[in-house]
């Protein structure tokens, strides 16, 4: 009797519409998110994660239709991030029916964020999406990253996770930014770090490229484990990465 | 024994309640989410929902009297079903932070913080199911979605022969065991979110329901 590894696929939506390429053939229509939501759903994802990356405020405001249309149809939680920067817009997110929301950049620019959001709905609503990398001169050895990675935060990744857990947030969404896009596997390094000096879940996300690159997250402390392009493709199934966890001994839904 | 039993999920302020409402809908209710204590009272079941503080949730629920509605319809044998920190108010108190909360006492016991490594115990456990459950009923061995820091780790209540014993579901995380479900009589609650526990919610959702007009 344990908690089970969850699996989590990231969607990237874009003004309502899913934006990394899809090849899921029984998609009728593979831009929309409540659609593959309800297939992830169907294929075992032990939950979803929507990641908002539209520009324009009217982007915004179809893509909380899509929160709303998905939690009306999809049973397993809901967390959705991207330009989350106030009470206010986590407030409007979970009334459209996110169960979790994640917040990034503006907690950064504003610690007392986290602390504001989980006094009012509690720390379990609250994701820390950390984007961390390698950089000599820091104690750890990793640095918080903004801009996709391409800006220095100038703080140091591993404090700024246990920091922001004393603030109140209930789960850290760690992206490794070394490893993502290589499809080479997690950054075990940075999860072993990070998961030796927090003592709530942490999701590791960035680098799989194939099922067997799972297990080994699970072994250096990841709570669960995400991924967008290799699901997406196809490349990879649910299915496949709860054998080959279930393979190596950890527990799966 | 026409139409759908009617269900009202108790608006008061708390989080996202779009997903409870659709649940119990698919589980085949006619469900209303109001915080008017008429459609509470009259309706065949009353699910009350939850997340966030202990303390916050008691204050939304007293602000609508929203305790008393529960202990009416409990003294009338009318069902209610408390979800997640919706079944944590059904207890005596709740100790967050330091803070004691007094609850609806409907239940001896205290909520308190989780002993384990990893805090939240958050994502989908296990459980173990007492014979004779009706709640649980094809499902037993399903696993469930929870998402909490507090719970009850002490299961007081004392009965005798002459009374039924209420039916307590367990759940363990990091070596720290808590109540997880209780079926007592009209009385229903669960730590974990059905409404998000996937088929095995719908299944749990459906037994709950299917039992209202029998109630």
């Amino acid at each position: 009797m344990s908690l089970s590894v969850r699996v989590i696929p990231c969607l990237d939506v874009d003004a309502g519409r899913v934006v990394k390429g899809i090849n899921f053939k029984q998609l009728r229509d593979a831009g929309d998110p409540v659609e593959l939501a309800r297939t992830y759903d169907a294929e075992g994802a032990d939950e979803l994660t929507f990641l908002d990356i539209s520009a324009s405020h009217e982007g915004r405001a179809t893509t909380m239709e899509i929160v709303s249309r998905t939690a009306e149809q999809v049973f397993i939680p809901l967390t959705v991030g991207g330009g989350v920067s106030s009470v206010e817009d986590v407030d409007r997110l979970l009334r459209a029916g996110a169960d979790k929301v994640a917040i990034n950049t503006a907690a950064i620019r504003r610690p007392e964020l986290i602390s504001e959001v989980a006094d009012r709905f509690g720390n379990q609503v609250l994701v820390l999406s950390v984007d961390a990398r390698r950089a000599a001169g820091t104690d750890s050895g990793f640095e918080v990253t903004t801009h996709g990675g391409r800006q220095s935060a100038g703080l140091d990744a591993i404090g700024w996770a246990a920091r922001a857990a004393e603030l109140g947030a209930g789960e850290i969404l760690l992206n490794a930014m070394d490893a993502d896009g290589t499809e080479d596997g997690f950054d075990l390094e940075l999860l072993g770090a990070v998961r030796r000096e927090v003592s709530i879940p942490v999701i590791a996300s960035g680098g799989a490229g194939a099922a067997e690159h799972f297990p080994p997250a699970v072994e250096a402390g990841a709570d669960a484990v995400l991924a967008a392009t290799i699901f997406h493709f196809g490349k990879v199934r649910v299915a496949e990465v709860k054998g080959a966890l279930r393979s190596a001994g950890h527990p799966v839904r | 024994m026409t139409g759908a039993p009617s269900v009202v999920v108790l608006d008061y302020g708390s989080g996202n309640l779009r997903s409870a409402v659709r649940a119990v809908e698919r589980a085949g209710a006619e469900v209303e989410l109001t915080g008017d204590l008429d459609a509470a009272m009259a309706a065949d079941g009353l699910v009350v929902p939850g997340v966030g503080a202990f303390e916050a949730c008691m204050r939304g629920l007293r602000a609508i009297r929203g305790e008393r509605i529960i202990a009416r319809r409990l003294s009338g044998g009318r069902p209610v079903l408390g979800i997640c920190v919706g079944m944590q108010i059904l207890f005596e108190q709740g100790i967050e932070h330091g803070v004691e909360t007094e609850g609806c006492g409907e239940w001896p016991g205290v909520v308190e913080r989780l002993q384990a490594p990893i805090v939240p115990h958050m994502g989908w456990n296990t459980l173990s199911v007492p014979e004779g459950s009706e709640l649980f009923a094809g499902i037993a061995d399903e696993r469930f979605y929870f998402v909490h820091s507090y719970g009850v780790r002490d299961w007081t209540l004392r009965t005798n022969d002459r009374t039924q014993a209420p039916l307590v579901t367990w759940a363990e995380h990091g070596g720290d065991r808590f109540v997880a479900a209780v079926e007592n009589g009209p009385l229903t609650a669960t730590q974990f979110h059905p409404e998000k526990s996937g088929d095995a919610g719908a299944h749990l959702l459906r037994n709950w329901v299917g039992s209202l007009r029998a109630a």
